[in-house]
């Protein structure tokens, strides 16, 4: 297997409050391949977006990684310095955010800002990067962009901003791009065409993605594995076609059971009862086991370590040889 | 953009209209003007003559429009105690205020906005809670006593500055007296620009600080830190040029109270500005300097804003679409 383009081994992301520290992510491992793209599901603070922002390294404080290691094509990223970590964002690791409303600065054009993010990584002139950052819109799909460039980010609309952003994204060929709810923003009519683009550009230049959503459809159509998030853990990961048809884990089954579907038949949807437990208030054992109607006594004691089932891993006591009786 | 201009131009008449008409409605219920010009012991015909010669016992409507058109070209009148055109003597004085005003306003800009970002940038650091501090005592203290302690420390203790007065002045053109190309005239601007100034600039950096902390949460700010923009570059090229709009807003309402409230700071120092002639003037009840000098404040007040609304335009693209639009 050729080496990952990302690698997180037991990433720890704490929160230092003055009720105490906050676990938002507590023991989070997970490869990314080159050219593929890893969907992470779950909840509202489940910790999808923090995992996004520790490995561009935007945990701001009083937010830290308190542990684990990070490693973009085997060397580490988490323990660098400012400076140096600065160099890799943009340049090798690209970030596309929720909302394009708000993520372009409304007082520059979309050229000054394109020319400005060319400039910062590669060594061009201001004309060469300025036709580079033509030949990115039109790459990412704005008609007219000779003339567009010089447009102010109000007017576009909310796709072509999205696409605006995904072009700085791209700017200077990351080898990783980091999308966080790239299409929750949008109009529902224009967000597969923006997964869609997301996917081309990605797969055209090898660019390994993480596509951070709490949108099963888009994972399902987009994403080549997918990692389910809970309670910032994660409980599931593994080939996105076995985890939506087939999920091992109690809160993925409940969560694959909540997307209707066209071909089955359902008057009700699957619904998982109760809710996320609060970070200042996460149960011990297996987060999930309150909710869980599997449960048993081993689940409340005992926390649950990822076990490697066929080509994914599973953090549950089901599936534990040794309560394989149990399972059945 | 042209149509924006002149309706701003046509509403700015307006303004200096209804200031020119309690400009004038002083001369006819403060006192008689005649008895403001003649002696007491002018006779009841010479009063009558008087009265006459001045176009008095016309109509109100006729004598409001006869002083608007002379204020149009610049005719106010004769001063009652100086006996010379209130022109000739607003104008002789205006040079003092306007530079002094000029270098007070830098001063509140120059000096403000850094330390506002600064402020702004390094929340905890002890310096940014000097400044914090000193900024309150800035914006409390009332300016004539800002000026006392000034004179008291820099010109008395330390004797460094001089106390009162303008320095060397160089002539330059017909009307326009400078301070700036004598030692003496710009040691005599530090102490009133300071206070003058103070108060503006605290309340710069306390603008400033409150929105910079405001943009720098904002998405597009932390878009541009995904992006691995410099420090520099997200800080001053993309964050400062966003708190731009409110501070130009503030800057340029202040510039206005800082021409028109120089009067205590020029008072103190003894600088020759309008101030001083206007104090004068109401100790004296010179009506047609009165008028004048708040006649001249309006439109001050309304170039400024004019000129605040046309640099919004530059700096925010977005409004430059409402306001072609308006």
């Amino acid at each position: 297997m050729t080496e990952p383009v990302l690698s997180v081994r037991d990433l720890k992301v704490q929160f230092v409050t003055r009720r105490g520290v906050l676990k938002a992510i507590d023991g989070v491992s997970f490869d990314i391949a080159p050219g593929e793209v890893l969907g992470v599901v779950g909840e509202s603070g489940a910790g999808k977006s923090v995992t996004g922002s520790a490995v561009i390294g935007l945990i701001e404080p009083p937010g830290r990684i308190a542990g684990g290691e990070i490693r973009l094509k085997g060397e580490r990223i988490d323990n660098l310095a400012p400076e140096a970590m600065r160099r890799v964002r943009g340049k090798r690791i690209g970030m596309i955010f929720q909302d394009p409303l708000t993520s372009l600065n409304p007082l520059y054009t979309v050229g000054e800002q394109l020319v400005e993010t060319i400039r910062t990584h590669l060594p061009l002139s201001a004309g060469q990067a300025r036709r580079r950052a033509i030949d990115l819109l039109a790459e990412v799909g704005i008609p007219a962009p000779d003339r567009r460039i010089d447009g102010y980010p109000h007017e576009f609309s909310g796709g072509m901003r999205q696409r605006v952003v995904i072009a700085l994204a791209l700017s200077a060929e990351p080898e990783l791009v980091i999308a966080d709810e790239p299409t929750t923003a949008l109009d529902v009519s224009v967000q597969a065409q923006i997964i869609t683009l997301i996917k081309r550009l990605c797969a055209e230049r090898g660019t390994a993605v993480m596509l951070v959503t709490h949108d099963m459809g888009v994972i399902a159509e987009t994403a080549d594995r997918v990692a389910v998030m809970y309670s910032g853990r994660i409980v599931e990961i593994g080939p996105v076609r076995d985890v939506v048809k087939h999920p091992l884990h109690p809160y993925a089954v409940g969560l694959m059971g909540a997307i209707p579907s066209l071909e089955t038949h359902a008057d009700r949807l699957v619904q998982i009862r109760g809710s996320m437990p609060r970070l200042s208030a996460i149960p011990p054992g297996c987060a999930f086991h309150p909710r869980c109607e599997r449960a048993f006594a081993r689940c409340a004691v005992d926390r649950p370590e990822p076990l490697d089932r066929d080509r994914r891993k599973v953090a549950c006591h089901l599936y534990d040889e040794a309560h394989a009786e149990i399972a059945s | 953009m042209l149509a924006f201009i002149i309706r701003r131009l046509v509403q700015s008449i307006g303004v200096l209209l209804a200031v020119a008409f309690i400009a004038f409605a002083m001369f006819r219920f403060v006192g008689d003007p005649v008895n403001q010009i003649v002696s007491i012991e002018a006779s009841a015909e010479e009063r009558a003559q008087i009265r006459e010669s001045l176009g008095l016992n016309d109509p109100f409507v006729v004598q409001f429009a006869r002083y608007v058109g002379r204020a149009a070209t610049l005719d106010f009148g004769i001063s009652y105690q100086f006996r010379q055109p209130v022109t000739k003597l607003l104008g002789e004085r205006m040079p003092a205020t306007l530079e002094l005003a000029l270098v007070s306003a830098v001063f509140a800009l120059v000096v403000g906005i850094p330390m506002g970002v600064y402020t702004a940038l390094r929340r905890d650091s002890w310096l940014a809670k000097l400044f914090q501090a000193v900024s309150l005592v800035g914006v409390s203290l009332p300016t004539f006593l800002i000026g006392i302690l000034l004179i008291y420390v820099f010109a008395v203790t330390l004797g460094w500055l001089p106390s009162f007065g303008r320095g060397e002045v160089v002539r330059l053109g017909d009307w326009w007296t400078t301070g700036f190309l004598t030692t003496s005239g710009l040691r005599a601007l530090i102490l009133p620009s300071i206070t003058l100034g103070l108060f503006q600039m605290t309340l710069i950096m306390r603008l400033v600080r409150a929105e910079m902390l405001e943009v720098l949460r904002t998405d597009y700010i932390k878009f541009a830190r995904a992006r691995g923009l410099t420090r520099r570059a997200i800080n001053f090229g993309h964050a400062l040029k966003n708190t731009l709009v409110p501070v130009i807003t503030i800057t340029g309402l202040q510039l206005g109270s800082i021409i028109a409230f120089a009067i205590i700071t020029e008072t103190v120092f003894q600088w020759p500005g309008m101030g001083v002639l206007f104090l004068q003037a109401v100790q004296n009840v010179d009506i047609p300097i009165m008028a004048a000098y708040l006649l001249l404040i309006a439109f001050l007040f309304v170039v400024i804003n004019l000129a605040v609304d046309l640099l919004y335009a530059v700096v925010d693209p977005r409004l430059k679409v409402t306001v072609r639009a308006a």
